[in-house]
């Protein structure tokens, strides 16, 4: 009862009204056990934590714009007359979908603003995405418990890469339309069901009537509401799991330090999503995007040159283009290789992507939590298969704008085929090795600063004529965060002989994994950080340099 | 502002050190040495300094307002077809920018003050909280396994293994509906993607005038798009057959044309070609007329017209589809029959 007496109490007290209303929902919504562990929550700064904030908000603003772009975009495949004020086009035939898209861009006032704003913020979610996955992967943020939260953020840039594609094609003009068909073209060439999965998507054959409508759906309403819930998902975690942070003084495995979201993450994640917000409005505002009337309505026998699709399809172009175009045919059915196998190594490229941090802490065996951040060249092995697979991308992306690089660079499309051909096997492994040895070269260069300290640029000269570099011993802060790093031992295959002589068979698993480890944590993969007596041994004695 | 100004008691030095620095410990010199202490900012220890942010933060949020009055001055004032001429962009369309640029700056100038606020003004002390595992203790573990077990016993779904089979059965199958509800999403392939809409007996008409074609009209070196007779664009069926019935015409010397079924195909050098690439389904549509290479500019797919545009370069994987033609009574192209093969991108039924 007394509880009750003293809420009543306050209640008929003067109260602020902000706190009686506080007070109203937490008696129905229990807000202040939420408040509780939340409102004061710590968050570490590091610049590389906006990259995800950059992509949640560009995710907002694309929600927001998509909204006024829906209230006068008709996803419609009938056939108009233009009659807009566009005067070169007037005349003209053209689906309702690019009609209304001419109207939102010339007669609806702001309405070419916010469709600049919705595109720009596209092409910057995704790119955010892209580079909030690197950094995840290059600083081992993906690391248990960590990896559902890595999966959900994969299958947002999958999503959001689906979302971009079905959006772009919903104008209908003739850029967007030789997408579809590339597209089309792509599922025709699916063994046994393509043709079915074609006619299924399309209604029929290309383009058919409905592909616009259908697309529209999938635009505004599927992937959006899986991708929603997907983010809320991941921020759940993110709040859940508290976040990572790099080792520095005071910083351990079981705090997170930083400062507290009210009122400083509040004002400054708060602020940086209008400094987001701003700065793609000023973009939309000064550099045009996706001019469709310049390309004009889609026809399936018109096309213009240069066409490219945005960034992130660049790489699945790239596969298609530079495939050489096998065709198999036998018992009256042909195996069209030159685009499957294309269409099968770009979902191969992402998962790569998706599995690794069940691979890696398969190699560690490694089943602890991890919130302190790997620098990335303490991880040489994982920050070489990161960066090849950039590299692959890269490559990729070269690939699918060989005609733009053709003409650009006065190259023959030829040899950048051919250069691509190549690339796509050798340069990822000469990216990986260059990557690792400049990861080992970067832990000697950290050993050498612990033990011998911090080139200082003072020259001096000894009495008896030589020159020497004065070293500057580090400060303890900075002793603690060079050495704070874990190195793994190589996982060795056990005894196979047990105590009574009886072999006991190493599985294949086993074996592989012992050789990844080794790999992984080998002589060759890492330089052993200084230990406390090498220090001792090295500061010890005076006249050191 | 000289540091004279700033109280006494203000200064670093006057204060309390948060977080002592650790001192170097003998036994490990990498020792974890602690929170470093707190370094005041400017406007921490000066007030006026910190009255200055707050004029600042007050500013920016000024200019955000007036940007806001500017953006709908600029919706109201501004014709939306006016275009102007911003160096070094070029011409573009005023509204749009003046309206974009209003907004950029009302939204930048709120989150600008907003985070010289925080950066500012706010405490920049650092904080430790505690990190708590994610999983659970034994004891709660324990406690969900046998709360899981009792209530798997009283549905006695292990025991009664008629009612878990059948349950399964129907679950299982109920999905099957909406499967089955997928199948009118189009008609099935059939033969479709085998015919066109050409056939023996249709002239050839000229893409860009919509007139028949005759041999004379074709110029040695000329690239001639056409489309069967009859089609028109406001067909309802238009898109979806120009898609398979797109041509292009050339015209080569018959002496040069390598070919021999080729050769036969054609009337008086002039070869007509589907248009569309069989690599993915592009338009084709450059022609190079020295060498009489076709390039598809989506992939770059390029094929040899005086040989049976075969594939010389590219991903293309099997020759361009060609069309029979000769003259008809009164002297204009036409078609000899449908193309023999499917036209454009391969796939599994093609064979």
């Amino acid at each position: 009862m007394s509880t009750n007496e003293s809420s009543e109490s306050r209640a008929r007290g003067k109260a602020p009204a902000g706190e009686r209303v506080a007070d109203w929902a937490d008696g129905r919504l229990g807000i202040y056990s939420l408040a509780k562990s939340n409102m004061r929550k710590i968050f570490p700064d590091h610049w590389s934590f906006m990259l995800g904030e950059v992509c949640l908000y560009s995710f907002i603003i694309i929600i927001l714009t998509g909204v006024y772009l829906t209230l006068f975009f008709h996803p419609s495949m009938n056939e108009v007359e233009y009659h807009g004020s566009y005067v070169p086009l007037q005349g003209q035939l053209m689906s309702e979908a690019f009609n209304s898209t001419m109207h939102i861009s010339f007669d609806v006032r702001g309405g070419l603003l916010i469709r600049q704003i919705h595109h720009w913020a596209a092409l910057i979610f995704l790119a955010g995405m892209f580079v909030h996955m690197m950094r995840v992967f290059f600083t081992g943020a993906f690391r248990k418990p960590r990896e559902v939260n890595w999966l959900f953020g994969f299958l947002l840039f999958v999503l959001g890469m689906f979302t971009g594609f079905t959006g772009y094609s919903l104008p209908d003009d003739l850029l967007s339309g030789t997408g579809v068909r590339f597209m089309e073209g792509a599922i025709l060439s699916v063994p046994v069901v393509g043709t079915y999965l074609s006619f299924f998507l399309f209604g029929g054959e290309f383009p058919g009537g409905d592909f616009v409508a259908r697309f529209y759906s999938i635009h505004v309403l599927l992937l959006p509401g899986i991708m929603l819930g997907l983010l809320v998902a991941h921020l759940i975690l993110v709040f859940y799991h508290k976040h990572t942070q790099f080792a520095g003084p005071g910083k351990t495995n079981n705090n997170v330090v930083g400062m507290p979201l009210l009122p400083v993450y509040m004002a400054k994640a708060g602020g940086f999503f209008f400094l987001v917000f701003g700065v793609i409005a000023a973009i939309a505002a000064i550099a045009s995007i996706n001019p469709i009337w310049s390309m004009g309505p889609y026809r399936p026998d018109q096309v213009s040159t240069g066409a490219q699709p945005d960034w992130y399809m660049g790489f699945s172009e790239g596969l298609i283009r530079v495939m050489p175009g096998w065709e198999i045919n036998f018992w009256g059915h042909t195996l069209v290789l030159g685009v499957f196998i294309p269409l099968v190594i770009f979902p191969l490229v992402l998962v790569a992507i998706a599995v690794y941090p069940f691979i890696e802490s398969w190699v560690t065996g490694d089943k602890r939590e991890h919130h302190i951040l790997d620098r990335p060249r303490n991880a040489p092995t994982r920050t070489a298969f990161g960066v090849a697979w950039i590299t692959w991308y890269m490559v990729l992306l070269i690939g699918g704008g060989n005609d733009l690089w053709a003409t650009h660079f006065h190259l023959s499309i030829n040899a950048i085929t051919w250069f691509v051909r190549v690339a796509f096997f050798v340069a990822p492994v000469l990216a990986f090795v260059a990557t690792k040895r400049i990861c080992l070269g970067l832990q000697r260069r950290d050993k050498d600063k612990v033990l011998h300290g911090r080139e200082s640029g003072i020259i001096k000269r000894l009495p008896h004529g030589e020159f020497i570099e004065v070293h500057e011993p580090l400060s303890q802060e900075q002793l603690h965060t060079l050495t704070a790093h874990e190195q793994y031992a190589p996982a060795a295959i056990g005894a196979t002989v047990d105590e009574n002589g009886v072999e006991r068979k190493v599985k294949g698993a086993e074996k592989l994994r012992a050789k990844l480890s080794e790999a992984y944590y080998g002589e060759e993969s890492q330089i052993p950080k200084p230990t406390v007596e090498e220090y001792k041994e090295i500061t010890s004695g005076h006249g050191h340099h | 502002m000289s540091s004279q100004d700033i109280p006494e008691e203000n200064l670093p030095a006057e204060q309390d050190a948060h977080g002592a620095v650790g001192v170097a410990d003998d036994k490990n010199p990498f020792a974890d040495p602690g929170l470093p202490p707190h370094e005041h900012r400017v406007q921490d220890i000066d007030e006026r300094a910190a009255r200055r942010s707050e004029r600042t933060v007050a500013m920016l949020f000024t200019v955000s307002m007036l940007a806001t009055v500017g953006f709908i001055a600029s919706y109201v004032g501004i014709p939306h077809d006016k275009s102007i001429f911003v160096f070094p962009i070029g011409h573009i369309n005023a509204l749009n920018f003046a309206l974009g640029l209003t907004l950029g700056l009302a939204l930048f100038a709120i989150g600008a003050g907003a985070v010289h606020w925080a950066r500012t003004l706010m405490s920049d002390e650092e904080v430790a909280d505690e990190r708590h595992p994610i999983e659970a203790p034994p004891e709660v573990r324990a406690k969900v396994h046998a709360d899981f077990k009792q209530g798997a016993k009283e549905s006695a779904l292990g025991r009664r293994k008629l009612i878990r089979n059948t349950m399964f059965g129907a679950l299982a199958l109920f999905p099957l509906s909406g499967v089955m509800l997928l199948r009118d999403l189009g008609p099935l392939p059939g033969t479709k993607l085998r015919h066109t809409m050409w056939r023996k007996g249709l002239q050839l008409v000229n893409m860009n005038t919509n007139e028949p074609l005759r041999p004379s009209d074709v110029a040695v070196g000329s690239l001639t798009f056409a489309k069967p007779e009859g089609l028109e664009e406001h067909d309802e069926e238009f898109q979806t057959e120009i898609a398979k019935a797109a041509l292009m015409i050339v015209r080569i010397q018959p002496d040069n044309i390598k070919d021999k079924r080729e050769l036969e195909w054609s009337y008086e050098g002039i070869v007509a070609y589907s248009k569309i690439c069989t690599h993915v389904g592009c338009p084709i549509s450059l022609y190079e007329q020295q060498t009489h290479h076709v390039l598809c500019p989506c992939h770059q797919s390029t094929f040899d017209l005086s040989d049976g545009a075969r594939v010389i370069f590219g991903p293309a994987g099997h020759a361009l589809p060609q069309l029979r033609i000769g003259v008809n009574d009164q002297g204009y192209l036409e078609a000899l029959g449908d193309f023999d093969e499917p036209v454009g991108p391969a796939f599994w039924e093609r064979g």
